[in-house]
């Protein structure tokens, strides 16, 4: 066999710093659980953080539990407890992993930080649709688990443009939250206070989005794998003070690379955006397949999803409003697209490639023909890969690595 | 005299297909067999048998790729591997030089794969996780209805009714062929029922576009698949010497391109 050098994705120094905040961040919720210090919310990604936090809740995300069920491996020999419960092996696979977790009394936070046993019990869950009905039934099981209420918004779906009604009616629901969640953390909602942490999360949301855009430089100095370990603070500690000054320092350690034209892929030759989820389980080796074959995968949807262009202090549950249903996942398929195509043109993108999750059509957006629209506009080929998050009895590793080589050797040779 | 030569092999989940071409792109040996468990052991055993067929030795090699599921478990391929998707847009291409749709429908698998009028890959589809469409789906309905594969191609041809069969998954459709033997329908409706899934799975992938080529093991061995592929298409499918042999074909045309062309 002709020698191969293999190539490999370069480590980002600030991932040490990332690991000791959220390090900081569970051991901090532990401690609000286990003493009673402070109130536990459960929250979705993109459910009101911004509010629970303003009335001083620690703000645990199952979501990102679930992601580390999946990339600790430990999800696939979970999801079949939660099936034998009735919980089907077709729904989210976050939601069946992480009932599964609960219902053996496993979690990978014991085994990453010392002393923490569980995870932290919530005083309250509090979902947002907007994303998926999964998320309302996954907080109920909790909700009759615990013994604590479940509450939420119910979000429009599919919405083309975000107009004033829909805003009115979000903005209204997430108002209705606030005398439970006053009455459960037992303090009244300061506004200034909300102002302070919308504006918090506004300006993490910016220089995540910077963060991000780096990746427009070629070579890329970031791939979508190291961004879905870096959106950790993004997600989980939106509205806070430390989110802000870890992404300034990952931002210059960014910009460093740019100046040094230091690609997190030597030899970049291709250019990819994901649509979709990753697979949890496989991020070390989707990462190796492609920069093995000098393919940077460096933007996607995904990551670009903790990014909220609307908040803003001076209108702070309108701006919430507004945020969670500018999200790419509740929008149709028309702003879908002109989306993509803004994206495809920004980053240089030669290829795209569709994650086809089995257990979340929600991002899943190649099953409306989408993929040959984008692709019939762009002449940008694309690739539709079948996997899922975290089910790893839903990926074929074979079939993926010859998909992914096939489709490289098509962007080669359409050149 | 030595003469030089360009090899590929394409290790494939359930076989192995080598073929051997000259500097001038004529096919000179090639071989078949099963892959089994060693595919080192094949693609050797495999290789000698096109090489004698092609009275030529292994030092006469100037260059070997390999394609297929075991592409990189063989230890003499001196050029890069390549996926069986390139390969057989390859293949099928030098010998149909025109915009093509590649159906190929292979042991483990199916694909789809389109070619623009200079060769180029436009795209390509490759079928889900499942035995859908696939030779193990016949296989395993060989099985069930206790005929020998090789005789089903002739089964469905005495077809006159033909059954069909409502289901994608394999398991389901084992249940319905058992129910339908239970009703007394004939063998050969239900085996020509069985060709029309299969060719139904892997239209439903991607629509073709005007000249369709069929290759792989499954339309080599039952040349009944492709009349009726013509009739569910509604036109005439073109389909190369050896369906079977396309992808090593062009694997081996890839070796006489990365290294021959220069000394041809
Ligand atoms: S969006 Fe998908 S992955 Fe996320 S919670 Fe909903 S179903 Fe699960």
């Amino acid at each position: 066999m002709a020698e191969e050098k293999l190539t490999m994705r370069k480590k980002i120094q600030a991932a040490d710093r990332m690991n000791r905040i959220m390090a900081d961040y569970f051991y901090g919720l532990d401690e609000a659980a286990t003493t009673g210090k402070r109130k536990v919310a459960w929250c979705t990604s993109v459910g009101p953080a911004e509010l629970l936090r303003a009335l001083g809740y620690d703000v645990y995300f199952p979501e990102n539990h679930a992601a580390m069920l999946g990339a600790t491996r430990m999800s696939t020999d979970l999801i079949p407890a939660a099936n034998a419960i009735g919980y089907s092996p077709d729904i989210c696979s976050y939601l069946t992993a992480d009932i599964g977790a609960c219902l053996k009394g496993i979690t990978p936070l014991s085994k990453a930080y010392k002393g923490i046993e569980s995870v932290p019990k919530p005083d309250v869950l509090v979902f947002n649709t907007n994303q998926c009905r999964d998320v309302q039934d996954w907080f109920a099981w909790y909700s009759r688990r615990f013994g604590v209420p479940s509450i939420g918004v119910t979000s429009p779906k599919n919405v083309n443009d975000v107009t004033e009604a829909h805003v009115d009616d979000v903005s209204r629901q997430i108002q209705a939250l606030v005398p439970t969640l006053e009455e459960i953390a037992g303090t009244k909602l300061d506004m200034d206070r909300l102002r302070e942490t919308v504006s918090l999360s506004r300006e993490c949301t910016e220089l995540w989005k910077q963060v991000l855009e780096t990746a427009t430089a070629a070579p890329s100095p970031l791939t979508f794998f190291d961004g879905t370990i870096h959106m950790g603070p993004a997600v989980v500690l939106r509205g806070t003070r430390v989110a802000i000054d870890y992404y300034k320092e990952l931002l210059a350690e960014l910009t460093q690379r740019i100046r040094d034209g230091v690609g997190a892929v030597d030899d970049e030759s291709s250019r990819l955006y994901w649509e979709g989820m990753p697979v949890w389980g496989r991020l070390r080796q989707h990462s190796e397949l492609f920069s093995h074959l000098k393919a940077s995968v460096l933007a996607s949807t995904y990551c670009s999803s903790w990014i909220f262009p609307a908040f803003d202090a001076q209108d702070p549950f309108r701006s919430m409003a507004k945020a969670y249903l500018e999200l790419f996942i509740v929008r149709a398929d028309r702003y879908k697209e002109t989306y993509l195509k803004g994206m495809l043109e920004k980053f240089r993108i030669d290829g795209i490639i569709y994650h086809d999750a089995k257990t979340c059509p929600y991002n899943s957006n190649s099953r409306y023909g989408l993929p040959q629209r984008v692709e019939a506009e762009t002449g940008i080929p694309s690739l539709v890969l079948s996997g899922d998050l975290n089910d790893l009895r839903c990926v074929s590793d074979e079939q993926t690595k010859t998909n992914v080589e096939a489709f490289l050797e098509q962007i080669a040779e359409g050149r | 005299m030595s003469k030089p030569v360009y090899v590929g092999l394409d290790i494939g989940s359930s076989r192995t297909k080598v073929a051997v071409v000259d500097s001038e792109r004529r096919l000179l040996g090639h071989a078949v067999k099963k892959s089994g468990t060693d595919f080192s052991v094949t693609a050797g055993v495999c290789l000698d048998a096109s090489l004698e067929m092609a009275g030529a030795t292994r030092g006469e090699i100037v260059n070997a790729v390999s394609t297929g599921y075991g592409r990189s478990n063989v230890a003499f391929v001196t050029g890069q591997h390549k996926t069986e998707i390139g390969c057989l847009a390859k293949g099928c291409y030098n010998r149909f030089p025109e915009a093509i749709t590649i159906i190929d429908i292979g042991g483990q698998d199916n694909k789809v794969i389109k070619l623009e009028p200079d060769g180029r890959r436009n795209s390509f589809k490759m079928n889900r996780k499942c035995a859908a469409g696939t030779g193990a789906f016949l296989e395993e309905m060989s099985f069930r209805l206790d005929i020998p594969l090789e005789e089903m191609n002739g089964l469905a041809r005495q077809s006159r009714e033909m059954v069909k069969l409502g289901s994608y998954c394999t398991v389901f459709s084992a249940t319905e062929v058992l129910e339908h033997i239970r009703h007394g329908k004939k063998v050969a409706d239900i085996v020509k029922g069985i060709f029309y899934s299969v060719i139904k799975r892997v239209l439903e992938m991607d629509s073709p576009t005007e000249r369709v080529v069929m290759t792989g093991g499954v339309v080599a061995h039952n040349p009944y698949i492709v009349e009726m592929a013509e009739e569910m298409i509604g036109r005439s499918v073109l389909l190369p010497e050896l369906p079977q042999l396309a992808g090593a074909i062009g694997a081996a045309l890839y070796a006489l391109e990365e290294k021959g062309e220069a000394n041809g």
